[in-house]
């Protein structure tokens, strides 16, 4: 079985996504500050959009791009919570 | 051909979302890591949204995948703010060599609040 040249490029970019998100991972363990972990979780769901659009292309099902709309969507307003929850909770 | 530029997208926003990754494991504070995270991951996304766009095609997937892009350009940098503003207002340390701290004492700690009285002085 053959692949073409963007089937290759997809697993290509499949694999750099899931080496980013392992180094992600190592950020969100060590992170020494609370605020350091939510960017490294925001920066995991940026990877997450960008590993389905690799599926996308990789299996030519366009219906995944409305789970990319919604996962960016959640991104966006899971990050605006959590960091008005830790503005409204100052340490003094 | 289209495949030929489709593949060069999508690789290249893949190495932008690597590279975010790679910064946001190496710089030295909350501050440059997400000037890392943020700007290099919504780049990446739309680069491979442009590669979906080209590879798949139809008037539907083009315009979802546009709106798409838009959506993350607008929303990427209010986040980002929002996570930066909350770090200053814990007092996050910033990094021993940073040059300057332009916030410093203009923030009203209380009803968070910014100012430039310190200008009027």
């Amino acid at each position: 079985m053959s692949y073409s040249l963007i089937e290759y490029a997809a697993f290509f970019s499949m694999l750099l996504i899931v080496l980013s998100l392992i180094i992600t991972f190592i950020r969100l363990v060590l992170g020494p500050s609370l605020p350091d972990r939510v960017v490294a979780l925001d920066l995991i769901t940026m990877l997450t959009v960008g590993f389905i659009i690799s599926y996308i292309i990789l299996t030519r099902e366009s219906v995944y791009l409305i789970a990319v709309m919604v996962v960016a969507l959640i991104a966006f307003l899971g990050t605006v919570a959590i960091a008005r929850y830790l503005e409204k909770r100052v340490l003094k | 051909m289209i495949e030929i530029i489709a593949s060069i997208f999508l690789i290249a926003g893949s190495i932008f979302m690597f590279l975010s990754a790679l910064g946001i494991l190496r710089f030295p504070d909350v501050f440059t890591r997400m000037h890392a995270a943020t700007k290099a991951s919504s780049f990446g996304c739309g680069l491979m949204l442009i590669a979906v766009m080209l590879h798949i095609g139809g008037a539907g997937i083009i315009i979802g995948a546009f709106l798409t892009i838009i959506f993350i350009f607008m929303t990427a940098p209010v986040a980002s703010h929002m996570i930066g503003r909350a770090a200053y207002f814990r007092g996050v340390r910033l990094w021993e060599k940073t040059v300057v701290d332009e916030l410093k004492d203009r923030y009203d700690l209380e009803k968070h609040t910014l100012s430039s009285k310190k200008d009027t002085k």
